[in-house]
């Protein structure tokens, strides 16, 4: 990382904890430091902020966020954040506009050796009931069953900056870590998508689950 | 400031003799209990955590007025956004929020640290009780409207009004007494926090009895009269750094410690009401800021205005 982005990248985990106290809670007190694939609930685009600066730092260091390309590569600051500061995994949602497939490179980034950041939902939802999850996370099950699945509960976040707001409002926010799953051999797409799903919603406060 | 700085250091050599003791007896509860027995983990992060807040507000009384001011006015946004966060406060009140955080807090601090007592004791309960729900009915959203506006008004008062009477004290113009109002706040910060860990000590000693066990499971009558009365006479021992002769010291004292006990027994009750154990968990081994602060809020503006009341011309 260049001094920039790692100024840059300072700067957004301190406005961001200012605004929020993040804090980040791991089953048993202790961070999983293997590498992983952490889904999780997706209501802002401050997510993946929270989310990545909840982790370890040796962790953070090798953790790709994965995101829509077109999002953040329309503007030089967007695209400086995206590409040089979170070392995004940049992929195009567009299925016309695909020059590769989304699938194979974030199973690159894995052989890499990074972890990854995914919000299955495949958009920011502004409804309290989550959404049923895109079948990506199923696939990088298939291709690389070793690495765990960490399932994140992301709180809060939706009320700091909601949807068509434009100012901040400091409100507590927590990223809640559940316990590492893999697909179950043989467990087929619908039924693995389907427990993935509550394993999320298993860590949300009692009042969201629905 | 030539005048509170012996009495000050004194204090402060005690402060840390007292807090050198406390995790002398934590090591030595960890050495003979195990380290990993919950209820001395908590006491000894509690223990920790006493250190960070006494070097803190020894900096910020080492800074003078500013740093007091800034002190509590990141204590209050921080007590604000763990309020705000219980609350049904939605999209729809957005404006009121902010106005609040970015508006009416530094407001607040600023008439503090100018010393604009006129201006300080009504904003809160004047301007931005009205100005709240007129923001909040611009955007046109009736659902749960008092109730909205009402939580939001709450958390006005508490994290930032009645906060705020604790900087204040260094305005009150006390003949004799000139220069030396921060031993006020330490005066009042001291008996606070004693009675609380006095109240926990005796209760831990003793406590059978319970006050209000649907409430809050630790407060006991035994806790309760063991704590207010040692803090009691903490303060009334502590009559060199203050204005009052050493029985008004005991009474201010009792006040402040029975203001403090019923600030944490109504702040528990809207914990029970939301839900949650804590109010935050900023503070490792105390939960949030408001944990802490509970017992400063009832007590604070009541001492200020008692003092205002009395000994200031």
């Amino acid at each position: 990382m260049s001094i920039l982005a790692k100024l840059t990248a300072f700067a957004i985990t301190r406005f961001s904890w200012v605004i929020t106290a993040v804090q980040g809670f791991w089953p048993g007190g202790e961070p999983d430091l293997r590498q992983a694939v952490y889904f999780a609930n997706h209501t802002s685009n401050g997510d993946t902020i929270l989310l990545w600066s909840v982790l370890p730092y040796s962790v953070r260091q090798r953790t790709r966020p994965v995101a829509a390309a077109e999002y953040w590569l329309n503007h030089p600051v967007k695209k400086f954040i995206g590409e040089q500061v979170f070392n995004c995994v940049l992929i195009q949602r567009d299925a016309e506009a695909r020059t590769q497939d989304p699938i194979e490179q974030m199973v690159e980034a894995l052989n890499d050796g990074s972890s990854l950041i995914i919000f299955p939902e495949g958009t920011r939802n502004t409804e309290p009931e989550m959404l049923p999850f895109k079948p990506g996370l199923f696939h990088l099950a298939e291709a690389r069953p070793d690495v765990p699945l960490i399932p994140v509960w992301i709180e809060n976040l939706n009320r700091v900056l909601p949807k068509g707001e434009v100012i901040p409002l400091p409100f507590i926010c927590t990223v809640r870590f559940g316990d590492a799953m893999n697909r179950k051999p043989n467990e087929d797409k619908y039924a693995f998508l389907k427990r993935a799903e509550a394993a999320v919603k298993a860590l949300a406060p009692e009042e969201a689950r629905s | 400031m030539s005048g509170p700085y012996p009495d000050l250091m004194t204090l402060l050599v005690a402060v840390l003799a007292v807090l050198v003791t406390a995790s002398t007896v934590g090591f030595v509860l960890a050495r003979l209990k195990g380290a990993d027995n919950p209820v001395i983990e908590n006491l000894n992060a509690r223990i920790n955590a006493w250190w960070v807040m006494a070097i803190v507000l020894g900096l910020a009384f080492w800074w003078g007025r500013s740093g007091v001011v800034l002190l509590f006015a990141i204590c209050s946004f921080a007590a604000l956004r763990e309020f705000v966060t219980l609350t049904n406060a939605r999209r729809a009140d957005t404006w009121m929020l902010a106005a609040l955080f970015y508006i009416a807090l530094p407001l607040q601090y600023w008439a503090v640290w100018t010393d604009w007592y006129g201006f300080m004791a009504i904003f809160i309960p004047v301007y931005v009780f009205l100005g709240m729900p007129i923001l909040s009915a611009l955007r046109g959203e009736t659902d749960n409207f008092l109730i909205r506006v009402a939580e939001v008004q709450w958390a006005a008062m508490i994290a930032i009004y009645c906060v705020s009477y604790v900087p204040a004290l260094l305005s009150l113009n006390i003949p004799g007494f000139e220069g030396q109002n921060i031993l006020l706040i330490a005066f009042l910060v001291i008996v606070v926090q004693a009675s609380d860990v006095l109240q926990y000590v005796w209760g831990k000693l003793l406590g059978k009895t319970r006050i209000a066990p649907r409430l809050s499971p630790s407060k006991t009558v035994e806790g309760f009269a063991g704590g207010v009365g040692s803090a009691t006479l903490l303060g009334a021992f502590l009559w060199w750094i203050t204005p009052f002769a050493f029985w008004q010291a005991g009474l201010m004292a009792l006040v402040i410690a029975l203001m403090g006990f019923f600030g944490g027994l109504v702040l528990s009750a809207v914990k029970r009401d939301r839900g949650v154990k804590d109010w935050g968990a900023t503070i490792a081994g105390h939960g949030g800021f408001i944990d802490r602060l509970d017992s400063l809020i009832f007590a604070a503006p009541i001492f200020f205005h008692l003092i205002r009341f009395w000994w200031t011309v």
